[in-house]
């Protein structure tokens, strides 16, 4: 055991006091490097960049609305391919396919080949329509951004949800129905309290990874059109203007954000370690 | 051979004392059953013997050998586990074989036992297959052809019929009794169930929080229980325990008294009662009668011809020949 | 007891599931099919679908043009690399978590995965630096060990949970058996840790295979893998949705075939045991 903890400390304390010491410094390696100790000013430059609050709701509005399309979709589908069928493990093989695709991929095959307005799949169905295509990407950036990462994302969710649905004793459903209950009310007060367990467990993984989406707009809009994100943020302060002080305050509170919700993750995931 | 005995053997987890220092001695080729509630330590006591516990205190000799610090494999033992502990990625004649091939036995001879094992137990046609593939009886079956191959000087048993379902378990437990009679090697069986130990056990020892409330043959423990508990815990469905002014008239604190001891008139006897809920066997039948005097309801048996309704009135007398008095202190009274 | 379901019914949830299914594969089966396309048939209107002339030309093109061979075996030698050294730390480590438990043990597993939970941007200039540093910049080992502890903490877990799985009593029954310390290792415990190291090989394999943010900003051309390799696609240069094609499919073809083996292990893996 000794020789992983020691390796896991190492490389979350070294980095993290570096980022630290870094978020209290004038830190400029294009600028004449470090300028000297300016203490908490850097934190607040941060928050009070005119670009902090936009990336804010850059942010919440891409992780909303990915947990929101990937929960929803997710117990629809995870019901869906709960039923009778055939071909079930063919379709369940359909569905989960693109969490593996790797996210530069996919971020690539969507903005070419589907929201491209001249050539992709969607400017030919509009114009089959009469309408006119939608430059996706310009136009409504966050919302194509959405589509794409819950693409990547709703597998995951509709996974562990149907894993967590086979779980749910169908005998529990059908004294239910003995009971009374319309299937309507069967899924709100049987299977929906069955699931919620699971749901929180998709809301703060995904969550986790979702703060961390990078690739995905590295490869699409670059920043550019309003999808400038915390974590985008924080990487072009670090690496493309070089402000690494400036960053490294960036780095700080997306840290004490993602332990925050790690936090709740843990507890449960320790409480079920118990058992 | 197998004669066990354990001298003032004691186990303590930390600082809970489960086993305090405990006799017994087990005789060559006796079927010996412990049995008791849930948390009795009669499966530690059978761990201990095992070695797969290590006492805290005291001796335990095989042969007159002193094992007490000898492993586990080393004892001449075989154990059952309850979960049948077999290997899941070995065919059954791998596991039949495992210890064989453990004591580095040729392969020839290793053959030879694992063919006469399956035979005896009805596995020769699933040798090749994996446990997974089996049912719950033939696991079983599996768990005990491992240990038979060992020729063991005695065999452990650990709850091994709990996993199956209740037809099966009558079953296996007829198994077991017919193998214990041909092989003639000692055993001993821990179960929590009384109805085993009273069908199987040449020899019974009631365990109580790590004490040993009795030892005797089943049919000494049923008529002479030295205690109220042992009394309450061996016989099915248990005896009527009845204390107050009635015990007082016979001169106990407590009287035990069976339900097929109980004799049932509409017209006169000791204690009148209203008749309660009644199981029918077929052969014979139990009453749940509720007397005045008495708190709980005795249960009375009776043959199966005789009717009796919900709510008639009824004279009970116990038989004085079997009634059962016990102390203050819970203890048989001669 | 399922209740029987009519064929109607039944007909129906297929017909329902097949349609989403097939809807969401799609994006991946329309790379896949782009791939064999002509340029000029990609882009057609109204698309071809199945009716066009088959072609492996673009594979060909794809391949001269950037070398992908190389960037496939950067990719191979990450993901591979990384998750071997992984699991051989790993092990042992998950081995005595399971085997020996002591009070801490819970507390060690639950704060070697809230490690997992670092955002990578959070300490993207300390790595940057330090690999500048230590003039490993654009450096497969470097990558190997930055990948291997990112997944580090998701290796250990996976391993505990399957190494916890295997029944206390069957070891005890093998040390009746007379099988010494070394037996038990070798006849009993290794067979049936097998399966569960192979899950925990391949999931994390695909995981590391996938992973872009480390990939994207450590390397430029000597270590980069397939990840970056299709970044290098991301400004259009003409037509290129062929070729794009072409060089997706052969990028996460691989990925596809094992992540359709390891599906439940994903739940497993993902979800910290949390969901079963």
């Amino acid at each position: 055991m000794a020789p992983a903890v020691f390796l896991l400390l190492v490389w979350m304390l070294v980095p993290l006091c570096m980022t630290l010491w870094f978020s209290l410094r004038d830190y400029r390696p294009l600028r004449g490097g470090d300028l000297g100790f300016v203490g908490l000013e850097n934190f607040a430059r941060f928050v009070s960049s005119s670009s902090f609050w936009p990336a804010v709701l850059t942010t919440v509005l891409i992780v909303g609305g990915v947990l929101l399309v990937s929960i929803i979709f997710g117990v629809l589908l995870a019901m869906l391919l709960d039923q009778p069928m055939w071909g079930q493990g063919i379709v369940r093989i359909l569905v989960i396919a693109p969490f593996f695709v790797m996210p530069t991929v996919s971020a690539l095959v969507w903005k070419n080949m589907f929201m491209d307005p001249t050539n992709g799949v969607f400017a030919h169905i509009w114009r089959a329509f009469g309408a006119d295509p939608v430059v996706w990407l310009t136009d409504v950036p966050i919302l194509s951004l959405i589509l794409i990462i819950s693409w990547q994302w709703l597998p995951f969710a509709t996974l562990i949800l149907l894993t967590a649905f086979q779980s749910l004793d169908s005998e529990q459903l059908e004294a239910a129905e003995m009971d009374g209950a319309n299937p309507l009310a069967r899924f709100f007060f049987i299977a929906l309290p069955h699931l919620s367990r699971a749901i929180t467990i998709v809301i703060l993984i995904q969550t986790i990874f979702l703060l961390a989406v990078f690739a995905e707009i590295f490869v699409t809009t670059g920043g550019a059109f309003g999808t400038r994100t915390l974590t985008y943020l924080i990487y072009q302060r670090v690496l493309e203007s070089q402000n690494v002080g400036l960053g490294s305050a960036g780095g700080v509170y997306a840290i004490i954000l993602a332990n925050i919700v790690a936090l709740f993750l843990m507890r449960i995931v320790g409480k079920n370690l118990d058992r | 051979m197998g004669r066990i005995t354990l001298d003032k053997v004691r186990k303590s987890f930390g600082e809970v004392e489960v086993i305090p220092p405990l006799d017994l001695t087990i005789e060559d080729g006796e079927f010996v059953v412990f049995v008791g509630p849930s948390g009795c330590g009669k499966s530690t006591l059978l761990r201990l013997i095992a070695g797969l516990e290590d006492v805290s205190g005291g001796e335990i000799r095989i042969d007159g050998q002193d094992a007490t610090m000898v492993p586990p494999a080393k004892r001449g033992l075989a154990m059952v586990f309850q979960s049948y502990a077999l290997y899941p990625h070995m065919s059954v004649r791998k596991n039949i074989a495992f210890p064989l091939r453990m004591a580095k036995m040729d392969a020839a001879e290793q053959e030879r036992r694992v063919k006469a094992a399956a035979d005896v137990l009805n596995l020769t046609d699933y040798l090749d297959r994996r446990p997974g593939q089996l049912s719950g009886g033939q696991r079983q079956r599996v768990a005990i052809g491992r240990a038979i191959v060992r020729e063991p000087a005695a065999f452990l048993f650990d709850e091994p019929l709990s996993n199956l379902d209740a037809a099966l378990r009558v079953g296996m437990r007829l198994e077991i009794s017919e193998l214990h009679k041909r092989l003639k090697t000692t055993m001993i069986y821990v179960t929590h169930d009384q109805v085993e130990a009273m069908t199987m056990a040449d020899k019974i020892v009631v365990l109580r929080a790590g004490h040993i409330e009795q030892v005797g043959s089943p049919l000494e423990l049923y008529r002479n229980p030295r205690n109220v508990f042992v009394a309450g815990f061996i016989g099915s469905p248990k005896m009527n325990l009845v204390d107050g002014p009635i015990a007082a008239s016979h001169d106990a604190a407590t009287i035990g008294i069976r339900p097929e001891h109980i004799r049932v008139s509409d017209e006169a006897g000791d204690w009148l009662g209203k008749v309660g809920v009644s199981e029918h066997l077929g052969s014979d039948t139990f009453f749940h009668v509720t007397c005045e005097g008495i708190s709980e309801p005795l249960t009375v048996r009776v043959g199966g011809e005789v009717d009796l309704r919900y709510g008639d009135k009824v004279w009970l007398s116990p038989d004085p020949d079997h009634l059962h008095r016990f102390d203050d202190k819970g203890l048989r009274i001669a | 007891m399922a209740r029987a379901v009519t064929t109607q019914r039944k007909a129906l949830n297929t017909a329902v599931a097949w349609t989403v299914g097939l809807l969401i594969f799609f994006p991946i089966l329309w790379t896949v099919l782009t791939s064999f396309k002509t340029e000029a048939e990609a882009i057609a209107n109204p698309p071809v679908i199945l009716f066009f002339d088959w072609t492996l030309e673009n594979y060909g093109v794809v391949q001269e043009r950037s070398n992908y061979m190389r960037f496939l075996w950067n990719s191979v030698i990450i993901a591979g690399g990384s998750t071997l050294l992984g699991v051989l730390i790993a092990v042992p480590a998950a081995w005595s978590m399971a085997f020996v438990p002591s009070k801490r043990t819970k507390d060690i597993l639950l704060w070697m995965l809230s490690t997992k939970m670092l955002p990578a941007v959070g300490v993207l200039y300390p790595i940057y630096l330090l690999c500048i540093q230590l003039g490993v910049l654009d450096n497969r080992v470097a990558l190997v060990v930055i990948l291997m502890l990112i997944n580090l903490p998701i290796i250990v877990w996976m391993l505990y949970t399957y190494f916890r799985e295997i029944p206390g009593e069957i070891l005890e029954a093998a040390r009746m058996d007379g099988a010494g310390l070394k037996e038990e290792l070798l006849y009993v415990l290794t067979p049936m840790a097998v399966p569960g190291i192979a899950s925990t090989i391949l999931l994390n394999f695909i995981l590391a295979w996938n992973e872009a943010f480390w990939t994207l900003n450590l390397t430029s051309v000597d270590a980069a893998p397939l990840t970056a390799f299709i970044a290098s696609y991301s400004s259009p240069e003409g037509l290129f949705f062929a070729k794009l094609s072409a060089a997706s499919t052969m990028a996460i073809a691989p990925i596809l075939i094992l992540g359709w083996f390891s599906q439940k292990q994903l739940v497993r893996g993902l979800t910290f045991g949390a969901v079963k």
